[in-house]
């Protein structure tokens, strides 16, 4: 009961934030300069037309009204048309997706895969070889731009050695092969911080977790020291990999829009830049302020995260 | 004498030698940053200045030591902002508590949803890229975090027994704050201060690699990876100067960060 009313308040807490949010994205956009009407038709139009597309576009409302109605189409799915592409921004983002959450998730789990087993060995033996391998990785990957490691990828596996491809997406209906592979160099690219990242994590909290007395009774009681670290510390240590995992979230995003336009993926990052420089203010807004949600959602579900990994939280409010 | 940090001093140095590398390009660059020398253009290494010459012939080492000053400038004007804003906004948040302090901690939550690139696509929208857009953004995106760092640390101090002291002598929390609280966390700001213009270099060079920075032709570390992009098969050269000269100054303070919080905080010397 106490676990669901926590998350009903955060929820709760959510909406307002997200509130603050759209108006914040809301009110910046519509400061900008250029009015979208004159930017669809042009210069050359009558001011007549440019008048009867702003009535038609629903410009001339006020802007609360506005406001509104945009919150409105979040809920139904309907952004409003593209000022360039003249199709539906719900569409532009659901396809643009399909490159963006596949190329994040696999940079995710890389980093997953990369830093779990590199933090907790390097945890297990202090100051050993592994460790200090692990702690010049950590800095320096921290140190290196993902869109500096995308062009050095690029030069030396793809055009160097002639493995994988160097930019582009074939799309999904080329096949899963073909578009998997353009994302392998990408996800790569964007997994080498978050895995600094999280080793250095993973390490220092593994490090603390062993110090504590369960650990010490755990081996007192004759359990060996690998199978203490597996059964006993690793899954402690998990706490605060995760809670490092969501804060890292926004810096995976910003790498995103940086790694696609490396490679020329076509993602919502490409997108939008894109739109910025068309200025296809519809589309920034909406594509800004669902990047704004998925940080924030991301956010809520590590929180409920802890209440599972963590028993101990189980019962707080 | 106590043993100083071996991060401190590897961060002290490349630090060091980013601040003259800037500081120097004010005054003297080997040639002029901007100057074009198309006979020059595409050239490796040692063929035309130390580090080559870019697609219009411009000294690579030149732009490079131009463009330290670039990052390093808006870094650091970035994290100063984010820093004063985000500081004053953790300790008034620990001294007030109460609503005031989840209000502004609700609020940080949306700032720190606003990652710098998102930021600058909002306000290149709203005013173009530059400089200004580089440092609002950067520095945006810092007040979350030095509110969170320094909230949580002011919390300790109030929980200490000589704040109790001065709050019987009858001092409010604002005077508790400005004797008792800052120049106690003055140490955790000032390791942040280094991590963060690190960060900040960070992201400056992917705004300026996306067109979201300075304008050109002011030199800048971003851009020109932009621009050797174009010229990847070319003049591989031009990839390597800029990206480990971003490498090597975030890397240099973050050193100086950790070697600043070893000597500060010599408990946190094994953990981290």
């Amino acid at each position: 009961m106490l676990a669901l009313k926590r998350l009903a308040r955060q929820i709760g807490g959510l909406g307002i934030v997200l509130a603050i949010a759209s108006l914040v994205i809301f009110l910046l956009i519509e400061a900008a300069p250029g009015d979208p009407a004159s930017i669809i038709l042009g210069t050359s139009a009558s001011p007549d037309t440019v008048a009867a597309l702003r009535t038609d576009l629903g410009l001339d409302r006020p802007l609360l009204l506005r406001y509104l109605s945009w919150i409105g189409g979040v809920f139904t799915g309907d952004l409003g048309n593209s000022y360039t592409y003249d199709t539906p921004v719900s569409a532009l983002i659901a396809n643009r997706l399909a490159v963006t959450a596949p190329l994040t998730l696999i940079a995710t789990l890389l980093s997953i895969v990369i830093s779990l087993p590199l933090g907790v060995w390097a945890a297990n033996r202090p100051n050993g070889p592994v460790d200090t391998l692990a702690s010049l990785f950590s800095q320096v990957g921290i140190a290196v731009p993902n869109f500096w490691i995308g062009l050095l990828l690029i030069l030396g596996v793809a055009l160097g050695l002639g493995w994988l491809t160097p930019g582009g997406f074939p799309g999904w209906d080329a096949g899963f092969w073909p578009a998997l592979e353009a994302l392998i160099l990408p996800s790569i690219a964007l997994a080498v911080p978050q895995s600094a990242v999280l080793t250095r994590v993973t390490r220092a909290a593994v490090i603390e977790v062993t110090n504590e007395d369960f650990i010490r009774t755990a081996r007192a009681k004759g359990m060996s020291r690998t199978r203490a670290l597996w059964r006993h510390a690793v899954p402690n240590a998990l706490l605060p990999v995760v809670t490092m995992l969501g804060l890292q979230i926004p810096f995976l995003i910003s790498g995103a829009v940086l790694v696609e336009n490396v490679f020329t993926l076509p993602g919502i990052g490409t997108l939008a830049y894109q739109a910025l420089s068309q200025r296809d203010l519809i589309v920034v807004q909406n594509v800004v302020l669902m990047f704004t949600l998925i940080v924030m959602v991301v956010n809520v579900i590590v929180d409920a995260l802890y209440a599972v990994l963590d028993p101990r939280l189980r019962g707080r409010t | 004498m106590k043993k100083l940090p071996f991060s401190l001093i590897a961060g002290g140095l490349i630090t060091g030698a980013l601040l003259v590398a800037a500081l120097l390009s004010r005054v003297w660059t080997p040639v002029d940053p901007t100057a074009m020398n198309i006979l020059n253009r595409l050239k490796a290494p040692g063929e035309a200045g130390l580090l080559g010459a870019d697609q219009i012939g411009r000294d690579v080492l030149s732009i490079i030591m131009a463009g330290a000053w670039t990052s390093l400038g808006i870094a650091v004007t970035a994290t100063l902002l984010g820093g004063a804003i985000g500081t004053l906004v953790g300790v008034s948040a620990a001294a007030k508590g109460g609503a005031f302090e989840r209000g502004t901690m609700a609020i940080n939550g949306v700032l720190f949803s606003f990652p710098p690139i998102l930021s600058a696509i909002l306000l290149g929208a709203l005013m173009g890229p530059g400089a200004l857009t580089s440092i609002t953004a950067i520095g945006v995106f810092m007040i979350p975090v030095f509110a969170r760092v320094t909230r949580g640390a002011a919390l300790q101090i109030w929980s200490r027994d000589f704040v109790q002291a001065a709050r019987m002598a009858g001092k409010g929390p604002a005077l508790i704050t400005l004797q008792h609280v800052i120049p106690n966390i003055s140490a955790q700001i000032i390791v942040q201060l280094a991590i963060q213009t690190g960060l900040g270099i960070l992201s400056e060079a992917g705004l300026s690699f996306l067109g979201l920075g300075v304008a050109p032709p002011t030199p800048s570390w971003g851009r020109m990876l932009a621009d050797a992009q174009t010229f990847l098969s070319a003049a591989p050269h031009l990839v390597l100067a800029p990206g480990l000269a971003i490498a090597a100054a975030v890397l240099g303070l973050n050193l100086l960060g950790d070697g600043l919080r070893d000597l500060t905080d010599p408990r946190r010397r094994q953990a981290s």
